[in-house]
């Protein structure tokens, strides 16, 4: 393993592979490097435990453990069909809304398994919840209907929607686009907005971890940038697990990188690090030919 | 150097020059005059033949015209839409006729005392103005209101079991609804004759008829429902479970308020299929004559009813006109429906 080399060959090592991997994306990484420790009193996090995942014989995701500290951005990156999206939804248990769909392994929110019988499945998925690719509003609500559907859908008891609606707005950076609209039909904003609604949507219901399966890759720079800022502003008061193509985002956005990849076989978590030593000192050459672009 | 841009003026170069126009113009006026001769030459008489050789002749003078115009591809185009016309107009044309000749029919039979009366005190040979349709109005729209009521909570769960649930069951029950909107009506009037009105009733009503109805309605329902219930994207499902809702709360909240528009029509189609049906109702609602407004004694009428009967009994000048005012009766009836159902549902898409 190339972390077993001497140091002065580390240190080469090291050198050669800052020279190979484009320079902006450690870069990016390291500046963005913030300050987690104290994000400890949000709770325990999230945390995967050999999660395996199967769709009718084919068995797509293998023994991935992965933890989520509470507080942080953590990326998932790799190739299209290397189970990251598969992964993200055994967090939350919508992996099991696909028909032929198995896993094993156990997912601990805050030192409990999700999967354990007799669990409240929608209780977990308050706690955890979920933005999707492509942006989903539902159409036959309003903007401001959007945002509070959460608590009217799991029917919780929640006095003060005003407050929560502009809080939640404000929180997804949209607030100022649409707080003299909230009576219209959410179908009448744009891509990027409807994404931020869809943000603000999940975030009413206060969870604990937000998933992001792929939030941008629909959606313009501009709107990409407003969601990073969000996403920023965000993981202040919560975990945030967000799977992307774009390394810059990965780069820019999160604490924590994992790298998965299948090698024709069900996909598995090939390294995970602080993102800027993923980007800048990868320790698997699968995941620096990827950083670096040589494939994928 | 101005800063003011120079606006060209908005124009549409894809649609026809005059001159195209003018072309097929040409080629319309030739087929009309070329059918016409072909019929006045061959031993072929009548309107059949001059309409046949009309698209004949309009498909080959468009093909060549095209042909020198713009070439092969666009001429094997024009083909197809001719031929496209010809379909249209062979579906359109007898319905249009139809109507027509129900317009015109009933027009004559209708009478204000029709919508007063009924024929509790009339045969179907007296003059129009006495007796009336009244009964049969009112029974047909409380028999298919109480059908609607019987069969729209059974064919919307069952929609939402077949897309929603999606249980073990979904394959047989998918296939035995198919099965089911393909039952002849008189199966389901007879259904209802030997497995309720004799052996436990045995008396004929208004609800036996519902009943009757309801069997044909349920399928119809059930299917435009699930069609309609298919297209909506499963990430709407997924974002509604995802904000920790049960399932039921997601159909209810996000799933059916999404597609109310494509329910409406659902229902508006099932209505449709049976407010006509003469078979069922005349087998287990008995066919009154007299006003009957109570469902569940004595016999019904209903508007097709009353026509079979102004058909079969008559034989009269009097009975003609008072079966086509009762078909105009029964068209306007359906029209108006589908008026109020269109309307509904753009109202409702438009939120």
């Amino acid at each position: 393993m190339s972390n077993q080399d001497s140091t002065s060959n580390e240190k080469e090592n090291t050198e050669m592979k800052t020279a190979v991997t484009p320079s902006s994306l450690a870069g990016i990484a390291q500046s963005h490097t913030r300050n987690v420790e104290n994000s400890q009193l949000l709770g325990m996090g999230l945390e995967a435990r050999g999660i395996h995942a199967w769709f009718g014989s084919k068995h797509v995701l293998s023994d991935i453990t992965l933890d989520f500290a509470a507080g942080t951005v953590t990326s998932l990156i790799g190739p299209s069909g290397c189970g990251k999206s598969t992964f993200l939804r055994t967090l939350n248990r919508m992996h099991e809304f696909i028909p032929t769909a198995a896993m094993a392994g156990s997912v601990l929110l805050d030192g409990k398994d999700i999967y354990e019988s007799g669990t409240d499945v929608t209780k977990i998925r308050l706690k955890v919840g979920m933005v999707f690719q492509k942006p989903n509003p539902f159409p036959s609500m309003t903007i401001g209907e959007n945002v509070l559907s959460g608590i009217k859908l799991a029917q919780l008891k929640v006095k003060n929607h005003e407050e929560i609606l502009e809080e939640c707005l404000e929180r997804a950076g949209l607030w100022s686009e649409v707080k003299d609209r909230l009576n219209d039909h959410a179908g009448a904003l744009s891509g990027g907005q409807q994404q931020r609604l869809c943000i603000a949507r999940s975030l009413a219901v206060r969870p604990e971890v937000l998933l992001m399966d792929e939030p941008c890759s629909a959606l313009d720079p501009g709107s990409t940038y407003r969601i990073e800022e969000t996403i920023s502003q965000l993981s202040k008061t919560m975990s945030i697990i967000i799977v992307t193509h774009n390394m810059q985002q990965a780069a820019r956005v999160s604490d924590y990188a994992a790298f998965f990849l299948s090698d024709g076989g069900p996909g598995q978590m090939i390294e995970t690090a602080p993102t800027s030593e993923l980007f800048s000192r990868p320790r698997d050459k699968r995941t620096e030919d990827y950083v670096t672009g040589r494939f994928g | 150097m101005s800063t003011e841009t120079l606006i060209p003026k908005p124009s549409r170069p894809w649609l026809a020059t005059p001159k195209e126009r003018f072309v097929t113009l040409q080629n319309f006026l030739l087929s009309v005059v070329s059918s016409y001769l072909i019929v006045l030459v061959t031993p072929m008489k009548g309107k059949l033949p001059l309409f046949f050789m009309f698209f004949f002749s309009l498909i080959i003078l468009s093909f060549i015209t095209q042909y020198r115009a713009k070439g092969k591809a666009a001429a094997q185009d024009s083909i197809l839409t001719v031929v496209s016309v010809l379909a249209m107009s062979i579906a359109v044309v007898p319905i249009i006729s139809i109507v027509g000749t129900i317009i015109a029919r009933g027009y004559q039979g209708l009478h204000w005392s029709m919508f007063t009366q009924d024929m509790s005190q009339a045969t179907v040979n007296d003059p129009i103005g006495t007796g009336g349709i009244l009964h049969a109005i009112l029974g047909t729209t409380i028999m298919v209101s109480i059908a609607l009521i019987i069969s729209l909570p059974i064919a919307l769960l069952t929609a939402l079991y077949l897309t929603e649930i999606k249980g073990r069951l979904s394959a047989p029950i998918r296939f035995l609804v198919q099965a089911m909107s393909g039952v002849p009506s008189i199966v389901a009037g007879l259904f209802i004759l030997s497995s309720i009105v004799y052996p436990i009733t045995q008396s004929y009503s208004g609800l036996m008829g519902s009943l009757a109805l309801a069997i044909l309605m349920i399928p119809t329902v059930a299917r435009t429902a699930e069609e309609v219930l298919l297209l909506i994207p499963n990430d709407l499902r997924e974002a509604g479970l995802a904000l920790g809702a049960t399932q039921w709360r997601t159909v209810a909240m996000v799933v059916v308020p999404a597609v109310k528009s494509g329910l409406i029509t659902a229902v508006i189609l099932g209505v449709a299929r049976i407010i006509g049906e003469t078979a069922p109702v005349l087998l287990v609602s008995g066919g009154g004559d007299a006003t009957n407004l109570n469902p569940l004694e004595g016999p019904m009428g209903s508007i097709p009813y009353y026509v079979w009967k102004s058909f079969l009994l008559g034989g009269t000048e009097e009975s003609s006109h008072r079966t086509w005012a009762g078909l105009l009766i029964l068209l306007i009836w359906v029209l108006l429906l589908f008026g109020v159902a269109r309307l509904i549902s753009a109202r409702a898409g438009k939120r």
